[in-house]
């Protein structure tokens, strides 16, 4: 399986889409080294513009410079760009509806060593809650580029987040990428399993050793948490009667909170959580930090177990 | 330093008194809202609209036009008073304020209303709006400026300071911005509260263009305003010295009046007072 970090797709997908967006103008708060804007400000120094250390300003700025006529892109981490300024998104970006991209990266407890100051667990509750907000989370580097091309067609708020890590291609270049919608990657009729970001690849891998047990997983890849593709939901349910749902967030606000919303209010089935259970997380290398919280394949495997035995 | 018509400024003090009988009858119609703020702004609100800032109110969307950022939202109904006058809307909508259904929303909202350039009503962040509209305007070789209407409460807040660093690092020197420095707040005096002051140092030593006037001296707006216009590679920050319910003799230095209206008793009277200036 290839391997590849979001963000890198991202700060070349930022540099070809400026080839001809002249309007697309990028801001970052002193880290676009490693959100991978740096990639943009080298391709188009007067179109790019660092704010420091100053998330607040930064949002707010982008909101200036949209009222201005400007496609903005803002970057910075996700514990920062979400946490740090949601008043200012709230204020001068989403109220006032206005066509400014935050997308973050560094989201979720694969940013490792840095611990849980760094590891945002909280962006997906934060940024969904709000009204016009649009929420994409994408799965691999390849669908990265498709969901950045695609908020930058799209009027309105957007909020992507990615993590730091170098994770599994899933999909292919050919595959389709729409706002709104989730995509199948594997059928099956015992049980669900609904993936976002990399957590996707976790679902894939329970599905292949659940198969092993004669157990049928169908995969599905939540690229976008708002609006939430109800209908692919309801669909899939109706023939598996089961849901595992799995993200690298708290299991408070995010995937599970929005399907078990939908589920509750339309068509109740057994279901589980796979997440990090409303905690904090802590240094650590990636894999050890998946493994100690819950968050690997092997988990949605034993979840999907448990809560087919409820049907 | 300008050398003004006298009938002009006449005229634009007698807007200003105008603008101040709109404010109290809209939050007396309201039942609430900020009066203090918008009295003492309204000066300010009036040269601003009437005379310095390039905008046609029956093109409101030209590119052309100057942008206007009311960065201490809660004075809407001097904002709302100036739109109407300027012939945005029908005076008669400012009786709405506040109400269900209304455009004029308790803090203005772009949404509800499309002349509001930025919905606003969240202290400390009409500054950071201002530098990303004026970012454009650089990027598209525009001409256009930003004009931003401050409290002086809020400059507690640490955005401005975030986006003072930016607009002077950048050289947004198409902002001007002011500080309605009437000294009261919610809770009292600013500087009891939470001291904002040496303000105009504080800007200055933050790389802007620092003017000081007196914020209901009409001809000294308009110089600022010029003054601001002349200066180059930096913003300027115009520290207006108001006095907060400016024009209503109880309610001059009165932090009761930040966001409270007139008892119908004191609307009689503030409407009697504000009717003698005219």
């Amino acid at each position: 399986m290839k391997y590849m970090a979001q963000r890198d797709a991202y700060g070349d997908t930022l540099v070809r889409l400026g080839q001809h967006r002249k309007d697309l103008v990028v801001l970052d708060a002193d880290l676009s080294g490693s959100t991978k804007t740096g990639k943009f400000a080298k391709a188009c120094p007067d179109r790019f513009f660092n704010c420091g250390i100053a998330e607040q300003n930064m949002m707010s700025t982008a909101a200036g410079l949209a009222a201005g006529g400007k496609l903005v892109f803002a970057s910075t981490f996700a514990v920062f760009a979400t946490g740090r300024c949601w008043d200012q998104i709230r204020q001068s970006i989403t109220y006032p509806d206005m066509n400014v991209k935050i997308v973050a990266t560094h989201a979720g407890i694969t940013v490792g060593g840095d611990g849980a100051s760094h590891q945002c667990l909280e962006d997906l509750a934060l940024m969904s809650s709000l009204p016009r907000m649009t929420v994409v989370v994408p799965t691999d580097a390849v669908e990265t580029v498709k969901a950045i091309e695609a908020i930058a067609e799209h009027r309105g708020p957007c909020y992507v987040r990615m993590g730091r890590s170098k994770v599994p291609v899933l999909t292919d270049e050919d595959d389709p990428f729409e706002i709104g919608r989730a995509t199948l990657l594997r059928e099956g009729h015992d049980i669900s399993l609904i993936g976002t970001g990399q957590m996707v690849a976790a679902c894939m891998e329970a599905a292949e050793s659940l198969a092993a047990n004669g157990i049928s997983a169908e995969v599905i890849n939540m690229s976008t948490i708002k609006p939430l593709d109800t209908a692919t939901i309801a669909s899939s349910v109706a023939s598996t009667g089961c849901v595992v749902t799995a993200e690298e967030h708290n299991i408070i606000g995010g995937l599970g909170s929005h399907v078990a919303s939908f589920l509750v209010e339309s068509c109740p089935v057994p279901m589980e959580r796979i997440g990090v259970r409303d905690r904090f997380g802590e240094s650590g290398e990636p894999e050890e930090l998946l493994e100690k919280y819950g968050l690997t394949g092997h988990h949605v495997a034993e979840a999907a177990v448990r809560v087919i035995g409820r049907k | 330093m300008g050398d003004y018509d006298v009938d002009i400024i006449k005229e634009l003090e007698q807007k200003a008194d105008l603008i101040r009988h709109h404010v109290i009858d809209m939050t007396c119609e309201a039942g609430s809202g900020h009066p203090g703020g918008s009295l003492s702004s309204a000066d300010i609100f009036t040269a601003l609209f009437f005379q310095v800032m390039r905008h046609d109110p029956s093109y409101p969307q030209w590119d052309g036009r100057d942008r206007f950022v009311l960065s201490k939202g809660h004075c809407a109904p001097a904002y709302y008073a100036v739109l109407a006058e300027s012939g945005y809307m029908p005076v008669d909508e400012l009786w709405s304020l506040r109400k269900l259904g209304s455009r004029l929303q308790g803090h203005p909202s772009r949404t509800m209303l499309p002349y509001v350039e930025m919905s606003t009503g969240s202290l400390g962040q009409g500054l950071s709006v201002s530098n990303g509209l004026a970012l454009a305007f650089k990027l598209d070789g525009s001409d256009s400026r930003v004009y931003c209407i401050c409290g002086d409460g809020e400059m507690q807040s640490g955005q401005n300071w975030e986006a003072g660093m930016f607009a002077a690092h950048y050289g947004l020197d198409n902002i001007t911005a002011f500080v309605d420095r009437n000294r009261l707040q919610i809770d009292g005096c600013t500087e009891d509260v939470m001291a904002i002051d040496p303000i105009a140092d504080k800007w200055k030593a933050f790389g802007w263009h620092v003017i000081e006037i007196d914020g209901h001296d009409m001809i000294q707006i308009l110089d600022a305003c010029q003054e601001a216009i002349a200066t180059e590679g930096r913003p300027t920050m115009v520290i207006a010295h108001t006095t907060k319910g400016k024009g209503v003799s109880f309610m001059e230095d009165n932090a009761g009046f930040h966001g409270k209206c007139c008892t119908p008793e004191e609307r009689v009277q503030a409407c009697k007072e504000l009717e003698g200036c005219q």
